[in-house]
């Protein structure tokens, strides 16, 4: 198991490595140039030349990165082109915004699904199962962005549940996670009828698996078999699922952030690719990688302790 | 008489005609007593066993007929009443050792499942009598297997983890369905020993279904043959197997596996 991790944790840092390098890339290959939005068109070119310089824009882009990366690793994040100050200063408050939401998201994730899942699989037919199964099919392929602006309709103008403007933590824990739940809710809602309908299917399966079959020769009942059997192995392509689905919260975060004008990442990010600020996107990029980085390590940790037979193998 | 099975019937009705999958199936078995099931596959050999168990829990399948096991019929229990005989009077080994346990769980807790199920114990007394269940069913270092995952073992060794948690409450009834068609030859030897071992030393009756009759014919002293959910011969083990009287019995014998023929049809193995 150590050795796995290991190689999981290098797994985790090239990964990083390779994505900063290719956002790197990617912003010296597009056109635009950092001293348009700083200096104005009006600038002359002596102007221009000596703002390159003085950023480190006339270097190669491999000696840029090494730079970038060697002050990363020690923290430094580098400074804004645009606002001229440092980019973790920046960036950490919104950084935060998001974060908080992704989590919340997740969160509605696991409660609204696991619950779902089983209720439908136990009641294969049932009326629950039948109404779950209808609206899985509809949310599953409803974009983020439409489902955000749907339940801004709803619950903000129709039914007046909350008031369309953002609540920032310093009023209060509560008041702010009360305005978060409904953007968490757009992001959560789509993927959460996935896995619904993935819980209920591996929960399905399982229940026609020959070890059930002992279980109830035991003299289980259908609610113990569900729990102490079933429950377990049908949970690990969900885990799966859920890990990967890490990235597309990240990413519905920052859409569903325009719809709710929440003052996250996703503003910050757009507005920088705007300015070419390449320091601030950079290290947006690098951040929201390292999440989804972190967590489908976190989620290999946990399947490996939930399916003994990987190790095995 | 413990077991008194008469005119058992399992009938599917979920796909067009109903399909007759056993028809009329009788059997009686006393204490102690091995009896063997023999037939084809298809013949509802299955079927009567997980019909016995109360394992057929599908609305578009019929059971019908009694099985009066110890002065109580079992068919018509609720699943509550049942569960009050599987895995303690009752219990079952089946065709599939390599599915048949949890992947995820450990195998002392698979073992002793029914000891959790049906009688209050302390954990220390649970695990001392699923290591005493494990060293009955012939698993060698019960302590080592206690703490391992399925997929840890072999096949012969997940049987006879089957048997340890079927005996571990030390049932009146062991069903053994094909217990050794998925295993080899020297471990199917083996296991058969360690059943008969079991039923001498704990006096446990077995209900032995195989579609080898010189397997059978090792193990048994009474034996059934089916043909399409029918039983179309019965009797002592020996005169079915030295005077068949149907075409179909001399057909199971003449196609049992050279190998066990060579070795005197598969006796002391
Ligand atoms: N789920 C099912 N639906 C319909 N027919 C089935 C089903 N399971 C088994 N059968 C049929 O019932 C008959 C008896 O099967 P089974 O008892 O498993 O045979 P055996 O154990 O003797 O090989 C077979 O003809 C089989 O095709
Ligand atoms: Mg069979």
């Amino acid at each position: 198991m150590g050795k796995t991790l290991l190689k999981r944790a290098g797994l985790l840092i090239g990964t990083l490595l390779l994505v900063s390098m290719l956002a790197f890339v990617a912003f010296s290959v597009i056109p635009g140039d950092p001293t348009d939005s700083i200096l104005g068109i009006e600038a002359t070119e002596e102007q221009r030349l000596a703002l390159r310089a003085q950023l480190g824009l006339d270097q190669p882009i491999y000696q840029r990165y090494w730079s970038w990366l060697t002050a990363f690793v020690t923290g430094d994040f580098g400074q804004s082109y645009k606002y001229n100050m440092p980019v973790s200063g920046l960036v950490a408050a919104q950084a935060k915004v998001t974060l908080v939401l992704a989590a919340v998201s997740f969160v509605l994730i696991v409660v609204i699904s696991l619950p779902l899942g089983l209720i439908s699989a136990r009641h294969q037919g049932g009326i629950v199962d039948r109404v779950v199964t209808v609206l899985t099919q509809v949310t599953m392929s409803v974009p983020n962005f439409i489902m955000g602006l749907g339940l801004m309709f709803l619950f903000a103008l129709v039914l007046k549940w909350f008031e369309p403007k953002y609540i920032p933590l310093e009023d209060g824990l509560g008041a702010h996670l009360r305005f978060m739940v409904f953007p968490a809710l757009a992001i959560a809602l789509p993927k959460s009828a996935m896995t619904v309908k993935l819980l209920r299917g591996s929960i399905l399966g399982e229940m026609g698996q020959d070890y059930i079959r002992t279980a109830y020769s035991k003299g289980n009942s259908q609610g113990s078999a569900l729990w102490r059997h079933v429950l377990r192995n049908a949970m690990i392509p969900v885990v799966t699922f859920l890990a990967m689905a890490i990235g597309d919260i990240m990413a519905g975060s920052i859409v569903v952030e325009q719809v709710f004008t929440i003052p996250g990442l996703g503003r910050i990010l757009i507005s920088s690719i705007g300015n070419r600020d390449y320091p601030v996107v950079q290290a947006i990029v690098v951040l929201l990688a390292g999440v989804v980085v972190l967590c489908n390590f976190l989620a290999d940790l946990l399947y490996r302790v939930m399916d003994p037979r990987i190790d095995g193998r | 008489m413990m077991l008194d099975i008469r005119d058992l019937s399992v009938v599917f009705t979920d796909r067009g005609a109903p399909f007759t999958a056993v028809d009329r199936f009788s059997l009686q078995m006393e204490e102690g007593e091995i009896v063997g099931i023999v037939g084809e596959s298809g013949s509802g050999k299955s079927m009567t066993a997980h019909a016995l168990m109360g394992l057929i829990r599908r609305s578009a399948v019929t059971v019908s007929g009694s099985a009066v096991f110890e002065g109580t019929d079992l068919l018509p229990l609720s699943r509550a009443e049942l569960r009050q005989y599987q895995g303690r009077d009752l219990s079952i080994i089946f065709q599939e050792p390599m599915t048949s346990l949890n992947p995820t769980m450990r195998i002392g807790k698979q073992v002793e499942e029914s000891l959790r199920i049906h009688e209050k114990l302390s954990r220390a007394e649970r695990k001392a009598r699923a290591l005493d269940a494990m060293a009955l069913a012939g698993l060698p270092d019960p302590e080592e297997v206690y703490r391992q995952y399925p997929h840890q073992l072999s096949g012969g060794m997940r049987q006879r983890v089957m048997i340890a948690s079927a005996l571990v409450l030390r049932p009146r009834l062991l069903i053994a369905d094909e217990p050794t068609t998925a295993l080899d030859v020297t471990i199917q030897a083996q296991i058969l020993e360690t059943l008969k071992d079991i039923n001498r030393k704990e006096g446990t009756a077995i209900l032995f279904i195989s579609h080898d009759l010189g397997v059978v014919k090792a193990l048994c002293s009474r034996v059934v043959v089916m043909k399409q959910g029918e039983i179309v011969e019965s009797g002592p083990v020996d005169d079915v197997f030295y005077h068949p009287r149907e075409d179909y019995t001399k057909l199971l014998i003449a196609s049992r596996p050279k190998r066990e023929k060579l070795r005197g049809g598969g006796d002391n193995e």
